[in-house]
Order: structure tokens, then C-alpha cells, then sequence
């Protein structure tokens, strides 16, 4: 019962203010973090352990049990389907799921393309809406799809609406809002239910404060 | 379609070699003993189902029923579980037999998988059905035993979460007003998306008090006291059953002495619609997935035409091994190797040897590859070589 609790985390932004988070919730952590290329970062003071993953694959860490907790957008719970719960809404890095393409785009006629990070994602959404779409899957600059003609929309998330205009992409439609979420892999959850329980409890109280 | 590999197997599809047989059949040996010492009965179904039965009885979902078609054209099942063909069995062969019946099974089961790669489609399972006894000395019974299996298994630690999806429907049903509704909340529950199931509530037109008490709901896990808890959210009708339902069992545990083991957990959904009352999960160290999980399901017996209702538990014996962790070594082995001239006299030896219980192997110099390696393998070589009728000398 002396291991610390395992978070798996995406590096970068999300990390900090979910540590911002758990600082505010009570929990001893160092005012920095030194090395940022670690991929485990302990802080025994709390009886915590970070994993440094990629986004994506937070829900796989959690749902095979190596971390007991994660903090994934609700884009990558839509696009994974792990088998997780998911807890908490963390209302951090706020952002949503859009369809996008170029000014003046016209629904093709001929196997329209859509290009996204998120296939399940956005086969899902063209599904519900009747529309019969090929989805293609890219890894990262999807905006790149539509200027040099691999697809004439794409499924990605927007925060800010930065990057769609210095592309010169319109926003067409909204999909779904995402926030990060806490999520626990369901062995850790009724193994572990005390500390978590407590983690949950106390980190909710900040969420729901700073909501209201 | 690419043609695949000489080497290679359908998709999840896995070989079992000595080692982890060994160490699997170490642990069903010891599984089966318990199972056996209380009265559970083990049989035996076919790999082989119709689909129309068996395949849309099962609580499996469709996408993960390998099917296939006979010559007739009718489309079977590889057996995706155990408890629907004991129902089966039970409204068929064993018709005659009165209830309550006691059955166990081990067996491989087949749920095809679509994620990842290597995922086992195949794996086997250790179960028993108690069918035809409502009583919850049925429920305790039933949970008791794979509480005593995990731990004759050699699980240091574990858990079992228990649930009643009987309170559950009935509080939904209680506050939202219609089955639809419910069924909304239900899901978000099955999918464990709790961050979901609040925003829903929020968003339904309720009064403050009702909304508190959806949201009460995922609070009762815990101790025996969250049964306490639950009563002042909803007391009545089938809601008021399964509370006392769950009162009565947390005494036959009590008296099972395995309480030590179990949590309440009242959002514990596992199916959308397959069980009836109280349900459960076991869960062990060191392995982020349930090993095990059971439940009552009163409602699958009526679709072979001889109601009743029953319970039982199953375990993921893949599961199991890999939470003990451990794999066993191979049993020790003698090895006799013989030149033809000497073959009669190492037969007797080997003969010998094997009746005080030795494992013994037979082996011809001539057919050895490497005498290094074959040497290597064994902890014990004795030598019947050469034309001298003299002793054996080991190695």
C-alpha cells in the first residue's frame, strides 16, 4: 500500500494546470518540475507519480492499469473507447471538435474526403449525420489536407480558431466541446478506492468552485 | 487478401506452450479442487451453437460472435460464454432433474476482437451456475466460492465489487419517469462515463432534491454503511427489495467469512439488460483488468422454456495467471540415453525409475541432434551406451 498513486499525464500545457489543479487541491507538489524531459516524475511529498505520455495515449495507459489515474481529453476518449471511468470533468484546456474547409468549399458530389487525427471520431459524426463521406487519417497538420487537395473538409480540434485562419480554413460546423477529464482504470478504482476517492473528492471541490 | 504466413494464426488466436501450460494447469487444479469440494458438478457443451439460440440468448455482443455456417445454411456460434448453453442444458438434457442445480465448467471461449493486435479471442474460462435457487443464500453462495477460488489461486490480495442493477433501475426509473429515460442514464453508467451521467442530469428538468439524488447514486460505494445511504434515496418497491436483498447477502457473507473482500459499489452496470439483481466483479493485484464477474440473471432460463432463476460467477483463468505473475518451472526431468546395443537394459531402467514416480525420458544416441544441448536440458542424464554391460555412470 506505500506505492505512490500513477497519473498519466500528456506533456506540456495539460500537465501544468492539471498540476495547478492538484496544487490547489491540497496536494504538496514542488513548485517546479526541473527536468521536462523525464518521462516519470515522482513527488513523494504527495504520494504521486507522472507519466509523461502522449495525449492519445493516456486511455491505454489507464485502461492497462500501469497508471491508476489520467488526465485525456474527452477527444481522445471519443477516438479510443478505452475501457475506463471517467470521472471528472477537469474543465481544463477547453476546446472543441469542428469540421473545417477552405472559403467558399461546395459539398462535393464525388466521394467527398475528409481528412482528421480522429477516424473513429469523424466516421462516427458523417455517420449520425447520413452523410457519406471517405475518411483519411493523418497524424498531425491536418489543415495541410485541404490546401494541397488530399481532402476537401477535416475533423480537428480548435481552441482558439488560430491556426484554421492563418491556413485560411473556415470553421463549418461544431461537433462537440472537449475538456480534459480525470480517468481511472477500473481495477485501481475499487483497489486503491480510498486514495482515489480522496483525490476525486478533493480536486472536484476546486473544479466545481472555480465553475460556479 | 494477402495469403497469410505458414506460421501464422487468426487474429487473437494464441499457442499455449509447456511452461505456461504448466503454470495454468497448476492454478485450474487448484480451482477446480475448491469448486469440486462444494458440490459443483462439471460439464461439458459444444464449441458449436446456433446462432438463433444460444448466439442471441448470450450476453455477448453481436460484433463479437465469431459465426459461421453449416451445410444447412443455418449460422452457428463458437460458444462466446458458458452460462447461456447451461441454461440450455439445464431446460433440455437435465430437464428432468429438479432444481436447484449445481454445475460447473472449464472451458475456452471464443469473443472475436477488434482492437489492437493480439488481444486473445480465445481464452479460457472457470465457472459455476447455481440455477434454480433465488435465495440470497443463493447470491452469497455463489460470490463466497469465487472469493475461496481467487484465494485457493494464490492471490494475495483482492476484491470484489457488488452491485444490485435491481436498485439502480428502480431509482432511475423512480426519478426520470420512463424506461427511455432511464435507459439514457443507464448507459452512461454501463460506458463508467460518470463525467456524462452529471452532465445529463444537469441538463434534465428535474427538481433540486431529484437531481441530488442522481447524483447521490455515484456516491454509494464503500462499506456496508453506503446501504444506509442508499435508503434515503429511494426506499420502494423493487428499489426497497434490492436493498434488502443486499442486506440479507451481506449476512450470508458475513457468515461465509468473506466480507473482508467485498465493497458495495451501487453503479456497478455491467450489461445493459441481461441481469436481474445482484451483480459482481473480482479484481487482484498487479492487473489493471476484473478477473472475474457474476451475477444474477433470472430472466435467460425463460427463453429455453423452463423459467427459473439462477447465478453464477466466471473466471478469466488468462487473467488469473498473468495477475499471480508467476510462472512455474517445469518438472524435473531424468533422461536415458541408450545405444541399440543397450536399449533392453535402459527400457528397464527407464521402467524402474518412472514406477517411483520419475518422469523419465527415452532416448536413442543416435537421434540426438546436439548431446550438449539434450544434456543441458535435463537435470539428471544417465548414459546405457557402448557394448559393456557395467553400471550406469551419470553424467
Amino acid at each position: 500500500m506505500n506505492e505512490p498513486l500513477t497519473v498519466a499525464m500528456p506533456k506540456g500545457r495539460i500537465f501544468d494546470e492539471a498540476v495547478d489543479l492538484l496544487r490547489e487541491a491540497g496536494f504538496p507538489l514542488p513548485p517546479e518540475f526541473d527536468d521536462s524531459r523525464k518521462l516519470i516524475v515522482d513527488a513523494p511529498e504527495a504520494d504521486l507519480r507522472f507519466i509523461l505520455a502522449k495525449p492519445m495515449d493516456v486511455p491505454t495507459y489507464v485502461e492497462h492499469g500501469v497508471a491508476d489515474l489520467g488526465v485525456a481529453g474527452k477527444d481522445t476518449m471519443i477516438e479510443e473507447e478505452r475501457d475506463v471511468y471517467e470521472i471528472l470533468d477537469l474543465n481544463i484546456s477547453e476546446c472543441y471538435m469542428a469540421v473545417a474547409a477552405l472559403p467558399g468549399y461546395q459539398k462535393s458530389d464525388i466521394n467527398p474526403k475528409v481528412a482528421s487525427k480522429y477516424p473513429n471520431l469523424a466516421t462516427k459524426y458523417f455517420k449520425e449525420q447520413g452523410e457519406q463521406v471517405e475518411i483519411i487519417k493523418l497524424n498531425g497538420s491536418i489543415e495541410l489536407a485541404p490546401l494541397v487537395g488530399l481532402a476537401d473538409r477535416i475533423v480537428d480540434i480548435v481552441s482558439t480558431g488560430r491556426t484554421l485562419r492563418e491556413n485560411g480554413l473556415v470553421e463549418l460546423e461544431t461537433i462537440v466541446p472537449i475538456t480534459s477529464r480525470l480517468i481511472v482504470n477500473p481495477v485501481s478504482y475499487r483497489m486503491k478506492d480510498g486514495r482515489i476517492d480522496d483525490l476525486v473528492e478533493r480536486l472536484s471541490k476546486v473544479v466545481e468552485v472555480e465553475e460556479s | 487478401m494477402s495469403t497469410p504466413f505458414m506460421f501464422e494464426k487468426p487474429a487473437g488466436m494464441r499457442d499455449t506452450l509447456p511452461a505456461y501450460y504448466q503454470t495454468k494447469n497448476t492454478v485450474r487444479e487448484r480451482l477446480e479442487r475448491v469448486i469440486g469440494s462444494w458440490g459443483y458438478l462439471p460439464i461439458e457443451t459444444p464449441a458449436l451453437e446456433y446462432y438463433d439460440t444460444v448466439g442471441t440468448a448470450s450476453a455477448i455482443l453481436d460484433r463479437q460472435l465469431f459465426k459461421l455456417l453449416d451445410q444447412d445454411g443455418n449460422t452457428l456460434v463458437l460458444r462466446p460464454d458458458m452460462t447461456t448453453p447451461i441454461a440450455r442444458v439445464a431446460a433440455s438434457s437435465l430437464k428432468d432433474q429438479a432444481f436447484p442445480l449445481r454445475l460447473s465448467y472449464h472451458s475456452p471461449l471464443f469473443r472475436a476482437q477488434q482492437k489492437e493486435g493480439g488481444r486473445p479471442a480465445e481464452f479460457e474460462q472457470m465457472g459455476i451456475e447455481l440455477v434454480g435457487d433465488g435465495t440470497a443464500s443463493a447470491d452469497g453462495e455463489v460470490i463466497a466460492l469465487m472469493a475461496e477460488t481467487l484465494k485457493s489461486a494464490g492471490l494475495a490480495e483482492f476484491q470484489i465489487a457488488i452491485g444490485h442493477i435491481g436498485y439502480v433501475n428502480a431509482l432511475l426509473l423512480d426519478v426520470v419517469g420512463s424506461e427511455d429515460r432511464a435507459n439514457v442514464l443507464r448507459r452512461y453508467l454501463y460506458e463508467k462515463n460518470y463525467v456524462g451521467y452529471k452532465q445529463h442530469v444537469k441538463s434534465l428538468p428535474l427538481s433540486s432534491i431529484d437531481e441530488k439524488r442522481l447524483l447521490n447514486l455515484l456516491k454509494l460505494r464503500g462499506g456496508r454503511d453506503k446501504l444506509t445511504d442508499a435508503e434515503t434515496l429511494v426506499n420502494n418497491g423493487k428499489a426497497g427489495q434490492a436493498l434488502e436483498d443486499l442486506k440479507q447477502l451481506w449476512e450470508v457473507l458475513d457468515g461465509y467469512g468473506v466480507s473482508d473482500y467485498i465493497k458495495l459499489d451501487l453503479n456497478l452496470v455491467m450489461h445493459m439488460s441481461y441481469y436481474t439483481g445482484v451483480v459482481f466483479e473480482g479484481y487482484g493485484e498487479r492487473l489493471g483488468f476484473p478477473l472475474s464477474s457474476g451475477g444474477r440473471y433470472d430472466e435467460l432460463l425463460e427463453k429455453f422454456n423452463r423459467p427459473a432463476q439462477a447465478t453464477g460467477f466466471g473466471i478469466r483463468l488468462d487473467l488469473l495467471v498473468e495477475a499471480l505473475g508467476q510462472t512455474e518451472e517445469l518438472p524435473a526431468q531424468t533422461c536415458i540415453v541408450f545405444s541399440k546395443e543397450r536399449r533392453c537394459e535402459a527400457i528397464a531402467e527407464a521402467k524402474r525409475l518412472r514406477q517411483q514416480g520419475e518422469r523419465v525420458v527415452l532416448q536413442d544416441l543416435q537421434g540426438v541432434e546436439s548431446v550438449d544441448e539434450l544434456s543441458g536440458a535435463f537435470v539428471d542424464v544417465q548414459y546405457f551406451i557402448g557394448k559393456k554391460q557395467g553400471g550406469s555412470k551419470d553424467e
